[in-house]
């Protein structure tokens, strides 16, 4: 009941957000936060529910960008039908790519998804059709609304607030789930998953299917809102670390956990960006790196974590210090 | 075989010793404590950019480059070792990825930021021109960094394999409880190999900057190779990453050469994914 409470309230601040902050800096910022947390939160179905640490979610991510840009580029179509073909693209490559990398555990998945990013990045490098080094653009100057071309980012902001309102509703429907469940016993140990009957193979398929395709409806977002993508905006590795450390810095395997990230990262990102120009970007991802390292280090469970412990703890303070201590006392 | 052909060849060759030398850094840490250092490429870059640095200061060669190289990075190791690593060896699987990837990232951008995104190189002709050899034209640079790799990299297999410290690496390896019971410290043996493994890659660094451009990008490339050298020779053997290492730099150069330069990553990547696919214990590994 007090969950329901809090998040209408969220939800009731989330929708006042633009009216409340109005400059377009902000609403762009407002819009920037909520794409990203849809990336981080589907990146989070397959890394953080599953465990899988996967580097290579901005094959996902390009394949709708460029899906979206490919449609009206080559068919003179709304960006909007590439929704579904960068859905069907995506889902079909996770499924290919998925097999053989997902039978890898640890560390090797990890270097093969990263290997099959930069791969795809090389190949769409050489590819005249998807623009190679150049990229696709998308409408110069919006033909309808169905073009989705916008001068601000109001429209963008409700429309990404109600795509990651979805995401988080099928995250949140799946964790509760049979999936789910297997899922967080796959992470805690798949060796005793499978022993216990769990089909683990095909369960994290699913799951990195689930979020391949979500991943892609984020990146036919963000392609367009910019209205176009080149190899470095659509697939650089960069882009996979974001919604990797936005999960991670949030809480990885939390509904709520990209979420966070994203409202921490996103406006430091952008308000360093400003502040220092150019030579800022360089800057910007020299705190990116600290702070993965810092929660690697210290807080491998994420912010939220963090806070719901020592939510536990002041929920407690009669305890004798030695139970307090036992940290899962009932 | 046609000159031409013989020359590709041996340029793929003393290229690929020195992939051989870094990524027997790589192989020995994983090796050792089973993690995987993401940021293993990025610590050759830095030693590249140790290199160009030295060149600025004191207007010397590789000669002074690689040892310095070699203590600037041993050092790195260490201070990552106790400060990073040790703890999150213990931790979960995503904080021992995200460890290494969040010190790659940091190492990268810093880079960026001080030294800036332009491609920097040292004189072409600092270690010596170009010489024919039975109509091979070989260039002197490349000639030095395949020789002092493949010295290295033997080295530190005999480092590992005759000696009383790779004994005592190895029986940490293999159990570090059971190690310390025999009054071998457990820390200071991973540190040590911390501090060798990050070392050859100083020395590694300095070698390539003297014939490839210097950017702080460079480690991506570069570590990805190492990821495929290791997967192709076994996970924690040096002798196989050597093997590994010459027989990558082969078939780059080959499909550089017959397919074309744009297309050689693309051809490696596509074949470690088919080692880490098919393959996974690597070329030599038992099964």
């Amino acid at each position: 009941m007090r969950r329901l409470l809090w998040s209408s309230v969220a939800l009731a601040l989330a929708i006042a957000y633009p009216l409340l902050f109005s400059t377009p800096f902000q609403q762009r910022l407002g819009a920037l936060v909520l794409l990203y947390a849809i990336a981080a939160s589907a990146w989070n179905i397959v890394g953080g529910y599953a465990g899988q640490v996967s580097v290579g979610h901005v094959v996902f991510f390009g394949c709708g960008a460029y899906a979206a840009m490919g449609v009206y580029a080559h068919f003179a179509l709304s960006p909007l039908v590439g929704i579904p073909v960068g859905i069907i693209a995506s889902v079909a490559i996770s499924a290919v790519v998925g097999v053989p990398t997902l039978r890898l555990s640890g560390h090797y998945f990890s270097m093969a998804t990263i290997a099959v990013a930069e791969l795809v990045r090389l190949i769409v490098t050489n590819t005249d059709y998807l623009g190679a080094g150049v990229g696709l653009s998308g409408p110069t100057v919006p033909r309808n609304l169905f073009d989705l071309s916008f001068i601000s980012a109001l429209p963008y902001y409700y429309l990404f607030l109600a795509v990651l309102l979805a995401t988080l509703g099928i995250t949140w429907w799946m964790a509760g789930s049979r999936m789910g469940f297997y899922l967080r016993a796959i992470r805690d140990s798949e060796r005793a998953a499978r022993s216990l009957g769990a089909p683990a193979s095909r369960i994290k398929l699913y799951a990195f299917m689930l979020s391949a395709g979500l991943t892609s409806v984020a990146g036919a977002l963000y392609a367009t809102m910019f209205g176009f993508v080149d190899p470095e905006s659509g697939l650089g590795i960069l882009i996979s670390v974001k919604m990797l450390i936005m999960a991670a810095l949030g809480g990885a395997g939390l509904l709520f956990g990209p979420l966070v990230g994203a409202a921490i990262l996103v406006p430091l990102e952008e308000i360093s960006n400003n502040l220092l120009g150019g030579k800022g970007a360089g800057l910007t991802f020299v705190v990116y790196g600290a702070i993965i390292v810092l929660i690697a280090r210290f807080q491998p469970g994420g912010i939220l974590t963090l806070i719901k412990r020592v939510w536990a703890r002041r929920g407690r303070p009669a305890q004798p210090a030695a139970v307090a201590g036992a940290s899962h006392a009932p | 075989m046609s000159p031409i052909l013989v020359q590709v060849i041996v340029g793929g060759l003393l290229l690929g010793a020195v992939y051989a030398l870094f990524s027997s850094g790589l192989t020995l840490i994983w090796g050792m404590m089973n993690i995987v250092n993401f940021a293993h490429g990025d610590f050759v870059m830095l030693g590249m950019y140790v290199a160009f640095v030295v060149w600025t200061l004191f207007g010397v060669g590789p000669v002074l480059a690689m040892p310095i190289a070699a203590l600037v990075l041993a050092t790195l190791g260490i201070v990552v070792y106790f400060a990073l690593v040790r703890s999150i060896m213990k931790g979960p699987m995503l904080a021992q990825i995200l460890g290494t990837f969040g010190l790659a990232l940091l190492l990268r951008y810093a880079a960026f930021w001080w030294f800036g995104a332009n491609f920097l190189s040292l004189p072409e002709n600092i270690v010596g021109g170009t010489f024919d050899v039975w109509g091979i034209r070989i260039q002197a640079s490349r000639l030095l960094a395949g020789a002092v790799a493949l010295l290295v990299t033997g080295g530190l297999h005999l480092l590992l394999t005759r000696t009383q410290l790779g004994s005592k690496m190895l029986a940490v390896a293999e159990d570090p409880a059971a190690a310390q019971l025999m009054g071998i410290r457990p820390d200071t043996m991973q540190a040590i190999a911390w501090a060798i493994a990050a070392g050859v890659t100083g020395i590694a660094g300095a070698l390539i900057a003297t014939f490839f451009y210097i950017v702080p990008t460079v480690g991506e490339t570069l570590g990805i190779v190492a990821f495929v050298t290791v997967s192709l020779g076994g996970f924690g053997s040096v002798p196989g990453a050597l093997v590994a290492g010459l027989l990558i730099g082969v078939i780059e150069s080959l499909s550089a050469y017959w397919i074309g330069a744009v297309y050689k990553d693309i051809v490696v990547y596509s074949l470690f994914l088919c080692f880490l696919w098919f393959r996974p214990q690597g070329l030599m590994g038992k099964s």
